[in-house]
Formats: structure tokens, C-alpha cells, sequence
């Protein structure tokens, strides 16, 4: 994933303390190439987080809506290709069984420097409409500052019992 | 191998075990055997697998059994695979194959009689499969299936036993889902 040295982008280290932070035992992920160097690769080498490597992105869903029953956090980290594949599943075991379902979505495809909503891509630009239509919160997480509301989100998400997606739109370095 | 008689069979086994279950299966299983350690509450699209390890990973002390349907292992056989991975030690895994989606009109299943569930999960890694066809021998050989150390698959060769009544209204809903929730958490 090329990124422009004009643009501000998150620190891979800093999503990784606020997952910490908010007590994320389990990273539950497809790799996705906005993420893959920034994120995936340091959580793999991570001993505080356990790794689930799954072959389908609503698999992941399943898992960490089952692993909240007794109050295992976790993150399904994917690319939004994987949320769109995975929009029964959430639509099941997030919202109509009110799961805490936290997810991590790199948007492949997307221009660092545009708002989504621009994206000359149109599997990015629909990503927030189609949150927006499913009632899913989320947040956007571009700049450096955005990071500091993920440990917030997470906790809030659990205490709260409800799905809550993070947009990742430029690269963590 | 009647799928009813195979259900009283295991519930002799099953005492403090998570149940994961779907489609006909769980409702004969929560007529034949209720308690609040069934999880019932799977969503659709084959996920109870997904749902299972999910349960196993986070409670590594217990065991988990999965009632699985073959038409809802079809639907996400990487599962399989992802199982292997992970290698849950507390993971058996129960496909009763009936060549139907029996809830859904009783359609056959793509592959029926061609496709080898126990193949398939050997390849993906599991550590154990077995093929269960008639009940004497299920009855004799469960116990030791369930004593290995998981992932493991029972493939049980199965026709429709009794018909017990189809409660969608209760496995979505948040009174199970709490149920559950709470008899795990005092478990």
C-alpha cells in the first residue's frame, strides 16, 4: 500500500494501543492490503493478542458474537469487500441478536486525500450509504487524531451490546 | 440411523457441554434435551461452525459440541478449514447429513450421495472423522469419539425421526440469548 508523504496517516502502533486499552483479547481477520502492513503483520507478531486467521469475513462475525457470551472481546479486522460479503451475517447476529460486533474495515481502492464519499471508486463510496442504511454506527478513522476515539468506541460498543464498524480510509504506518 | 434416536444417544453424554445446534436438529435436540447451555441462536447461512469456535476459543475449559446440518456446512465450508487452524482441543463437530435442506422444503442438498463431508474435513485438518451410519455402532463408539481431543467430526448418516415443532420465534430471541448467557457465565 503506497502512501503519500503529504498526508497525514494513523500510527498502526497507536490503533494497536487502543485496542489494547480496550481490552481486545482476539483479532479475528481476513488480511486486507490498506491494513496488511500497518496493522495485520505487527498484531500477528504480538504476543497480547491472539490471532484467528479465518477464511471468510462472516465467519469472523459468528466468532466474535459468540465469543461475547462471556465477555471475550474481540475485532474482526477485514476489508470492505469482506463487510459487504459478510451484511447477512451482521445484519443477524449483530443487530437483530444486539452482539457487540466491533470491525475494523480497510477501504481498498480509496484516494488517501479524498472523502470517501469522492472515491472514484464506487465499492468505496457506497460503504458509509450502506452502514447509514443498516443503522450501524461508525467512524472514520484517517488522521492521527481520529485513533484516540477507538478505546471509547470498543467499550461503549460492549457495554452497550451493539456493532460499531471502524472505516479505516488511509493506510496505518 | 434415525436422527431422533442418535439425539437420545448423545444426550446420555451431555451434561455440562455448550450445544451448538441448527435447523431440525436443534429443535429435536430442545425437545429432547432443553437446557440453557443450547445455543440456538446461530443467525442463517451455515455459521454454526463459526459460532462453535468461537465458544471454544473463548472457553477453553469447556467442551463444545456442534449439531450441524449438512445443507449449513455447505454454506461455509472454509469454516472447516479455519477449525483445522485453530485446532480447538474441546471441538467435536456433529454433521448430520440427510441430503435435504429438510426446514426448506426438503430440496436435496448439491451433491447429494456424491460429496464426502468426512473427506472433507480430513483434508481441511481436523484431527478426527468418523462416519456413523446406524445407531448400534454410534452408540457403542460416541464415547470414545468425544474422549479424542478435537477438532473432530462425526459424519452421521441420518433420516428424519420424529418431527418436533420448528420454534423460530424462541431461538431468535433475546429470552435464549440470555439464557444462555447466563448459564455459561455460571457454568
Amino acid at each position: 500500500m503506497s502512501v503519500n508523504k503529504d498526508i497525514k496517516h494513523p500510527s498502526g502502533q497507536a490503533i494497536m494501543d487502543a485496542l489494547k486499552q480496550a481490552s481486545i483479547e482476539f483479532i479475528v481477520s481476513v488480511p486486507d492490503i490498506v491494513t496488511s502492513d500497518g496493522l495485520l503483520w505487527p498484531i500477528s507478531k504480538d504476543p497480547e493478542f491472539k490471532l484467528v486467521r479465518v477464511c471468510k469475513e462472516d465467519e469472523g462475525v459468528s466468532i466474535c458474537g459468540a465469543m461475547s457470551y462471556n465477555k471475550t472481546r474481540a475485532l474482526l479486522l477485514m476489508q470492505q469487500t469482506g463487510l459487504m460479503d459478510s451484511l447477512n451475517a451482521i445484519r443477524a447476529i449483530g443487530i437483530d441478536y444486539q452482539l457487540p460486533i466491533c470491525m475494523m474495515v480497510g477501504l481498498q481502492g480509496k484516494e488517501p486525500h479524498k472523502l470517501s464519499s469522492e472515491s472514484s471508486s464506487y465499492g468505496v463510496r457506497i460503504i458509509q450509504p450502506v452502514l447509514d442504511a443498516m443503522q450501524i454506527p461508525y467512524r472514520v478513522i484517517e488522521e492521527p487524531e481520529d485513533v484516540q476515539h477507538i478505546a471509547a468506541d470498543i467499550e461503549k460498543a460492549y457495554q452497550t451490546s451493539s456493532t460499531f464498524v471502524f472505516i479505516i480510509g488511509r493506510a496505518p504506518v | 440411523m434415525k436422527r431422533d434416536l442418535a439425539l437420545e444417544v448423545l444426550k446420555q453424554h451431555v451434561s455440562n457441554e455448550i450445544v451448538v445446534a441448527v435447523y431440525q436438529t436443534l429443535f429435536d435436540w430442545m425437545a429432547i434435551n432443553p437446557r440453557d447451555l443450547n445455543y440456538v441462536a446461530t443467525g442463517a447461512m451455515g455459521q454454526a461452525s463459526s459460532h462453535g469456535l468461537g465458544l471454544a476459543l473463548a472457553n477453553p475449559q469447556k467442551e463444545v459440541l456442534v449439531f450441524d446440518g449438512d445443507g449449513s456446512i455447505l454454506m461455509n465450508l472454509g469454516s472447516l478449514v479455519t477449525i483445522a487452524n485453530a485446532e480447538p482441543k474441546n471441538f467435536h463437530h456433529f454433521v448430520f447429513e440427510n441430503g435435504v435442506y429438510e426446514v426448506n422444503g426438503a430440496h436435496p442438498i448439491p451433491g447429494h450421495k456424491k460429496v464426502d463431508f468426512g473427506a472433507m474435513a480430513k483434508a481441511a485438518g481436523y484431527r478426527i472423522v468418523k462416519v456413523f451410519s446406524d445407531l448400534e455402532t454410534f452408540e457403542s463408539e460416541v464415547v470414545e469419539f468425544l474422549n479424542q481431543p478435537g477438532p473432530a467430526m462425526a459424519v452421521m448418516k441420518i433420516e428424519a425421526g420424529e418431527s418436533y415443532p420448528r420454534d423460530y420465534d424462541y431461538i431468535h430471541s433475546a429470552l435464549a440469548r440470555e439464557k444462555f448467557r447466563q448459564a455459561l457465565q455460571s457454568s
